[in-house]
């Protein structure tokens, strides 16, 4: 920063711990949880399944509620869904009755104090930035998995929420599209200074698109090492520099869960 | 070489048509039981000219237009409600499910007391007929939509009123037109019921001309206004509920 004046974090979490009453009994998702989120900073959490990060995620979203501990967002506890933090989902969750502009407009037309011009000047914008200004008369099923996930980007985008969360929302496309998708979310990242928090398991992703990869390990899930990403941008997922610091990821989550073994 | 595929049902069409009125021509059978087709045309060709088919038709599908409205106007939030407060569906849900195998030709003796020989009790017995499918399949399409939906239309913001009527309504879409078909088809069964069994002061519709058949002994008659009868079941479907379905699907990428 240029001041001396601290910023607030985008995201705070404090001791956050869900649990969930199952049939297997009860269940510990997320234990004892504290992380700060800076503004415009992309941020990954990464793990096996089970190390609930997908908990989180939607702790944050407000799909969910804490046990205990705290999240603010700037300042203000997050206790409800909220368009200031869009979810961008696994599955696309495009709405199949209306067509790719339609569902772009869904969240702007919650958001008050637009005209319907600068709402549809604005899902035209963030149509093009994902490149499909052409096809926003289509339907959902009529895109392919990659032109759907990029329409569910927009339609993310488009009402300027102030994080945007993504859960896993590349795991279900092929490897080609992924790499283009990965090429445009970090173009957009860069143009827009998006905070955007990303949910995976795959840990070249995280790498590839994280400024921060924080890595959880399962039963209970758990903060257990956080990484400082350092490579320019835009990064490639071939790059060898980016695969090594994968690999070291990678190391430290198998220690970590042999430890979680053997203790 | 290939036919065109409604070439064979009309070549056996006229042929079982035919083959009956040569039957019946040549004194196999006794001709007031079973008429010839080419009575019942003649009878379905004069109540049309002198306009009693047209009236009775018409006192019958407004009777069954009213009481299907009124069924789905109920039907459709009542399922809703089903779906959304646990003890309703707990308690109206299951006196549905159960009222819904009642027959609803059951429900006639009651409107008679309660109603009289009036209008009101063949609507009665029509919306007694359509309602609990609709409130069934109301309740089940908006319990089967896709959670993701839900979440997905909760981060964009919508709550409340505007999650029903933008997300869950149409996400159930399908499912409750299906509901109203099923609606629909009970509907017309009990309206037919009803007319055929009782006589209504205020109307003549399709069963009273069919019972009004009988008592005449005008065979002809009655295989002429339930070859009617079948011919609206299978309008309302080929011109209404059909073709939204089909639309509804190939929209959502459900069928080509």
């Amino acid at each position: 920063m240029s001041n001396d004046k601290v910023m607030t974090p985008a995201l705070t979490l404090r001791n956050v711990t869900k649990r969930f009453e199952g049939a297997a009994g009860r269940v510990t998702a997320v234990e004892d949880i504290s992380l700060d989120v800076r503004e415009g900073e992309f941020l990954v959490l990464v793990g096996p399944s089970g190390c609930g990060k997908s908990t989180l995620l939607n702790l944050l979203a407000g799909l969910e509620h804490t046990n205990e501990g705290k999240i603010l967002l700037g300042e203000e506890p997050v206790r409800l869904p909220g368009r200031d933090r869009l979810v961008m989902f696994q599955q696309d969750a495009l709405f199949p009755w209306l067509n790719v502009l339609e569902n772009v407009l869904f969240g702007l037309r919650l958001k008050p104090g637009l005209t319907e011009e600068e709402r549809l000047e604005s899902a035209r914008y963030y149509l093009s930035l994902v490149g499909l200004a052409d096809k926003e008369k289509a339907r959902p099923h009529e895109l392919s998995g990659g032109m759907r996930q990029r329409v569910a980007l927009a339609r993310s985008l488009a009402p300027n929420p102030r994080v945007l969360l993504m859960d896993e929302p590349f795991s279900a496309l092929d490897a080609l599209t992924r790499d283009q998708l990965y090429g445009d979310i970090q173009e957009i990242f860069t143009k827009r200074k998006k905070t955007i928090i990303l949910v995976t398991h795959n840990i070249r992703e995280a790498v590839c698109l994280g400024d921060r990869v924080v890595l959880l390990s399962p039963h209970p899930g758990r903060i257990r090492e956080v990484f400082e990403i350092n490579l320019p941008r835009p990064r490639r997922i071939n790059d060898p520099e980016l695969a090594s610091l994968a690999a070291k990821v990678t190391t430290a989550l198998s220690s970590h869960l042999n430890e979680g073994v053997n203790s | 070489m290939k036919l065109p595929r409604p070439v064979i049902p009309t070549l056996l069409a006229i042929a079982f048509l035919g083959g009956w009125e040569w039957y019946v021509r040549a004194g196999h059978v006794n001709e007031v039981l079973v008429p010839a087709p080419s009575q019942i045309f003649k009878w379905f060709y004069e109540s049309l000219t002198n306009g009693e088919l047209l009236s009775a038709t018409w006192v019958t599908m407004r009777r069954l237009m009213i009481g299907f409205a009124i069924g789905a106007a109920l039907g459709v939030p009542l399922g809703a409600l089903c779906a959304r407060v646990r003890w309703v569906r707990d308690t109206l849900g299951v006196l549905a499910l159960g009222l819904q195998t009642l027959p609803s030709v059951c429900w006639v003796p009651l409107a008679l007391l309660w109603f009289g020989q009036e209008e009101s009790a063949v609507l009665f017995v029509v919306v007694m007929g359509t309602v609990w499918a609709v409130v069934i399949a109301v309740q089940e399409s908006v319990l089967s939509v896709q959670p993701l939906y839900l979440r997905a239309g909760m981060t964009m913001g919508s709550q409340g009123w505007h999650l029903w009527s933008r997300v869950i309504f149409p996400a159930a879409l399908p499912g409750i037109v299906s509901g109203m078909k099923q609606g629909w088809a009970f509907a017309w069964r009990s309206l037919m019921a009803a007319e055929i069994f009782v006589v209504i002061l205020t109307g003549f519709g399709l069963g009273s001309l069919l019972h009004a058949g009988r008592e005449l002994l005008r065979m002809d008659q009655v295989m002429g206004v339930m070859a009617v009868v079948v011919g609206v079941g299978l309008l309302a479907d080929i011109i209404f509920f059909a073709p939204l379905e089909r639309w509804l699907r190939r929209s959502r990428g459900l069928e080509r």
